[in-house]
């Protein structure tokens, strides 16, 4: 029972992480239909900086914030420089692109880092708290719960209530429309990835110091969990994506707990498999609310 | 009416998909405050000419002028700032977002926030069913009430020139007739000036000052409304009743 | 000529037909014409085998391996329009199959020339089992959903022979035992140019089969599926099973890919069937033009050849030895994202799209010059 207890909130810390990417994945999809695949390197790309800055000033939180904006720039000149500029008549060709930029960006970080695994500093300790001689949640764990509730509150908040949220649902909704009544498409277009960006720099930075380290690679698993509960979701649904999130952290968790870590990989590819021959749509998807 | 009136003026307009234009040197002018009621058969270009008055479609060549300004180069988004609204075929309610959001977007690009709060008020107050179902997403709209909410948007912005495309279309005639007053009654009440395109002739010419015949990309007659109700020959040469 | 035209049954000339403007004009039987091209290319690679160093073969060998896989996944992702990042763990697949039997053989001491042609073929049918499976999951979904699956396949794939390393040996991988050349070919037969020969068989024949399956009947479905599936649909094709079939095809060359690179390297191992190898794949289909077979050459070749390029780029610069080495492993990388990139974005046609351009407008020229 006690280990039960600790893999559930294991699994939640966990899941939080991976809601906060999927939620960038579902960002992306909703404003401009593609799938980033690229957003794995570009996070990666957005911590590295982070460690950067961080080991030249010697302040964790200064590179945080560095790699929150990095993650947003980096964002918006994908957007910008490339994305703009691909052909989306067909599904394949924005995939293609930016399977282009993960290639990339993987290579420039291994040129300039080398491709070593980097100890990750993170800003709380991990030991977990006992509570009546149970382990419960470390401090860490708390502080990744509070980034990703902040991040989730904060977005709802800009989509349901402000009038730059309804610019960007609207232009994702219905662009030639939106252009009509003097929305700038193009504009929010570039924001949704922007945003999208800096959401996966803040999970890149919250999941990166609880594995193995800073490496090109490091968010390549991540990136398939998080798609994976993007699908579990539904790719549509942003409170889909934060459950999807949740379920397959606790998935990993006691799988990796009861049936050992090595199988985890497996158990993500299962799921995904899963889902997507018996729930297309998700688990959550909603009745169909198509424009007409 | 003098040149000064003319709200919208397009000359030699030509413009369509690709290489083969779909009108050909279309000239129009619509004096301000009047209704102008373009019609003629399907394909005639009439929703094509609409497209291109409001910069979805680039022309490839002639003019448009909006209050004597030319519009040339003006971004889409831009020409709700000039004053023109354009509800689009098939109207453009966005299914996803509520009434209230939908007309709340058709306000927000204006400085005036203060205004754009009245002008919301006042559409909801013309639309009394609109105000009811506030919070409903617009694709649990009925007809009848998407007709409303896209023109309601259109109004929020308090636009000069309105550009509408086939209003009538799939609408109980009971509807049309009350769209058609409506028009008459925001013309005469607020100087609003419309560019409608109808399939529906005989409610279009019904509510029109001018009338224009469109027919395989040309303007073939421009006349006032009511002359074109009682041409027998263009009728049945053009409009088919 | 008019006997020829004669003997050509409808079928063929209908094919003829439905491959483009030069199609009428062509004469005789597609598999005669294919047979000939694999007899010449066939000769070509003997004599190219006597004719250049060890090294150069071996290179050549691991382009024809390569081939194999891009082949296939030209067929797949150019003709059937479907994606797929995980060819990489097809590869996989196949390598470790053919270094499984291999050591079964050893490990039982048995011995024979022959042996390799069966750990090939079961290689390719493990491969074929493996490519069913995920084909008719993958012929269930669409776009950025195939993609994410196959995506999970190549990562999660790879990290299975740590999962199970009684039988994969983990990230140390196995080695492959493979015969010397037969004593017929002589004492001093050079091992590169054998491996090059073993290669270049499979590949040609690979290539032979997959030329045939394009021009033919399963060819046009597997374009018109990827064209328009409610078409297809309305025009009596199956487009699941079509869709099934084009996976297994690409499978099957995949793993028979995968397979060789196992021979030639005698070891297999997880890192060299990573995500990015798969990406690679995709990289040189796309690049080499997406649906040519001829575009598949280019990818193969370009696979091979950057990596080197990038070597003596490096060693053309004074760089301290860390920073050299970084540069080196990760410049091929860097070009093929960044060619990616661009040629999605310039030149969706690829380099044998921007070739047959050239070429066209060159004849034109050469046409008008003498008229």
């Amino acid at each position: 029972m006690d280990r039960f207890v600790f893999l559930t909130l294991d699994g939640l810390s966990r899941g939080a992480v991976y809601a906060a990417f999927a939620l960038a994945l579902v960002l992306i999809w909703r404003a401009a239909r593609v799938v980033n695949f690229a957003q794995g390197a570009m996070a990666v790309a957005a911590a590295y900086v982070a460690y950067s800055v961080a080991s030249a000033t010697g302040s964790y939180w200064l590179g945080f914030v560095v790699a929150l904006a990095t993650g947003l720039l980096l964002g918006a000149i994908v957007d910008r420089a490339v994305m703009r500029y691909v052909d989306h008549t067909s599904p394949l060709n924005p995939v293609i692109v930016a399977l282009g930029l993960v290639l990339l960006i993987q290579a420039v970080l291994g040129m300039i880092y080398g491709s070593e695994f980097r100890p990750a500093e993170a800003p709380f300790s991990r030991g977990a708290f006992t509570v009546g001689g149970l382990a419960v949640l470390s401090p860490y764990d708390l502080f990744v719960f509070g980034a990703v509730a902040v991040v989730v509150c904060a977005l709802a908040w800009i989509f349901a209530r402000t009038a730059v949220g309804l610019r960007m649902r609207a232009a994702a909704f219905a662009p030639e429309v939106s252009r009509l009544l003097g929305v700038n498409v193009g504009g929010m277009l570039t924001l949704g990835w922007a945003l999208a960006s800096g959401v996966g720099a803040l999970a890149a930075m919250l999941v990166i110091p609880t594995e193995l380290g800073l490496h090109p690679h490091a968010m390549d698993l991540v990136f398939v969990s998080a798609f994976t509960a993007a699908v579990v979701g539904g790719l549509d649904s942003p409170p889909g994506a934060v459950v999807g999130g949740l379920v397959v952290g606790l998935l990993l968790s006691y799988v990796s707990g009861y049936a050992g870590s090595d199988l985890t990989p497996l158990a993500v590819l299962v799921l995904l498999l899963a889902v997507l021959l018996v729930r297309p749509g998700g688990l959550f998807a909603p009745v169909a609310a198509r424009r007409v | 009416m003098s040149e000064r009136g003319d709200l919208l003026v397009v000359r030699d307009l030509v413009a369509g998909y690709g290489a083969a234009p779909v009108l050909h040197a279309v000239d129009l002018t619509v004096p301000a405050g009047t209704i102008a009621a373009v019609v003629g058969a399907n394909g005639a270009g009439k929703t094509t000419l609409l497209r291109t008055i409001s910069g979805v479609l680039r022309p490839q060549a002639g003019r448009i002028e909006l209050a004597g300004e030319d519009l040339r180069g003006v971004p889409v988004e831009r020409l709700v700032h000039r004053g023109m609204a354009h509800v689009p075929e098939g109207r453009g309610v966005i299914g996803e977002l509520s009434v209230d959001e939908n007309l709340r977007l058709g306000g927000l690009w204006r400085r005036d926030r203060a205004d754009a709060a009245r002008a919301l008020d006042e559409v909801y107050q013309l639309f009394e069913p609109l105000a009811r179902r506030r919070r409903h997403l617009g694709h649990q709209l009925s007809g009848g009430e998407r007709q409303m909410l896209a023109l309601g948007r259109a109004l929020v912005g308090r636009p000069r020139l309105l550009l509408l495309d086939e209003p009538s279309l799939g609408l109980a005639p009971r509807v049309v007739a009350r769209t058609m007053a409506l028009l008459r009654q925001l013309r005469d009440g607020t100087g609003l000036t419309v560019l409608l395109v109808e399939q529906n002739v005989r409610s279009a010419l019904s509510v029109a000052d001018q009338g224009v015949v469109m027919s395989l990309g040309r303007v073939v007659t421009t006349a006032p409304a009511t002359a074109l109700r009682d041409d027998v020959d263009l009728r049945h040469a053009y409009l088919g009743f | 000529m008019s006997a020829t035209s004669a003997a050509t049954p409808p079928r063929e000339r209908t094919t003829g037909v439905a491959g483009g403007p030069g199609g009428p004009r062509r004469r005789g039987s597609t598999l005669l014409r294919h047979l000939a091209v694999v007899a010449v290319a066939g000769l070509l690679l003997v004599g190219v085998s006597y004719a250049v160093e060890p090294f150069r073969n071996f290179q050549l060998a691991t382009v024809a391996a390569y081939l194999c896989a891009t082949a296939g996944l030209t067929v797949l992702t150019g003709l059937n329009g479907q994606l797929s990042l995980g060819h990489g763990a097809l590869m996989a697949t196949g390598a470790y199959t053919v270094a499984l039997c291999q050591n079964a053989f050893y490990d039982r001491g048995v011995t024979g020339g022959l042996l390799l042609l069966v750990s090939l073929a079961a290689a390719v049918v493990a491969t074929v089992a493996v490519g069913a499976v995920v084909g008719v999951a993958a012929a269930r979904l669409r776009g950025p959903y195939l993609a994410g699956v196959t995506l999970a396949v190549a990562v999660v794939v790879p990290a299975l022979t740590v999962t199970f390393d009684g039988v994969f040996n983990g990230e140390q991988g196995l080695s492959v035992p493979v015969e010397p050349p037969p004593l017929a070919l002589g004492v001093y037969f050079p091992y590169e140019r054998w491996q090059l020969w073993i290669a270049g068989a499979a590949t040609l024949l690979a290539l032979l089969l997959l030329a045939n399956l394009v021009r033919s009947r399963y060819g046009r479905t597997f374009r018109a599926v990827r064209d328009d599936e409610v078409a297809a649909r309305l025009a009596g094709i199956h487009v699941a099973r079509t869709q099934v079939l084009a996976f297994v095809v690409s499978a099957a060359t995949a793993g028979l890919g995968g397979a060789l690179l196992a021979v030639l390297a005698q070891s297999v191992s997880p890192g060299a069937f990573g995500l990015t190898l798969s990406l690679f794949l995709l990289m040189a289909v796309v690049i080499g033009g997406l649906g040519r077979l001829t575009g598949a050459v280019w990818g193969a070749v370009m696979l091979v050849a950057l990596p080197d390029l990038s070597h003596s780029v490096t060693e053309q610069l004074t760089l301290p030895a860390a920073a050299a080495q970084r540069l080196e492993g990760n410049l091929p990388l860097a070009i093929f994202g960044i060619t990616l990139v661009v040629v999605m974005l310039a030149a969706p046609g690829g380099v044998q799209g921007l070739l047959s351009r050239f070429g066209r407008a060159l004849l034109a020229r050469w046409r008008v010059g003498r008229s």
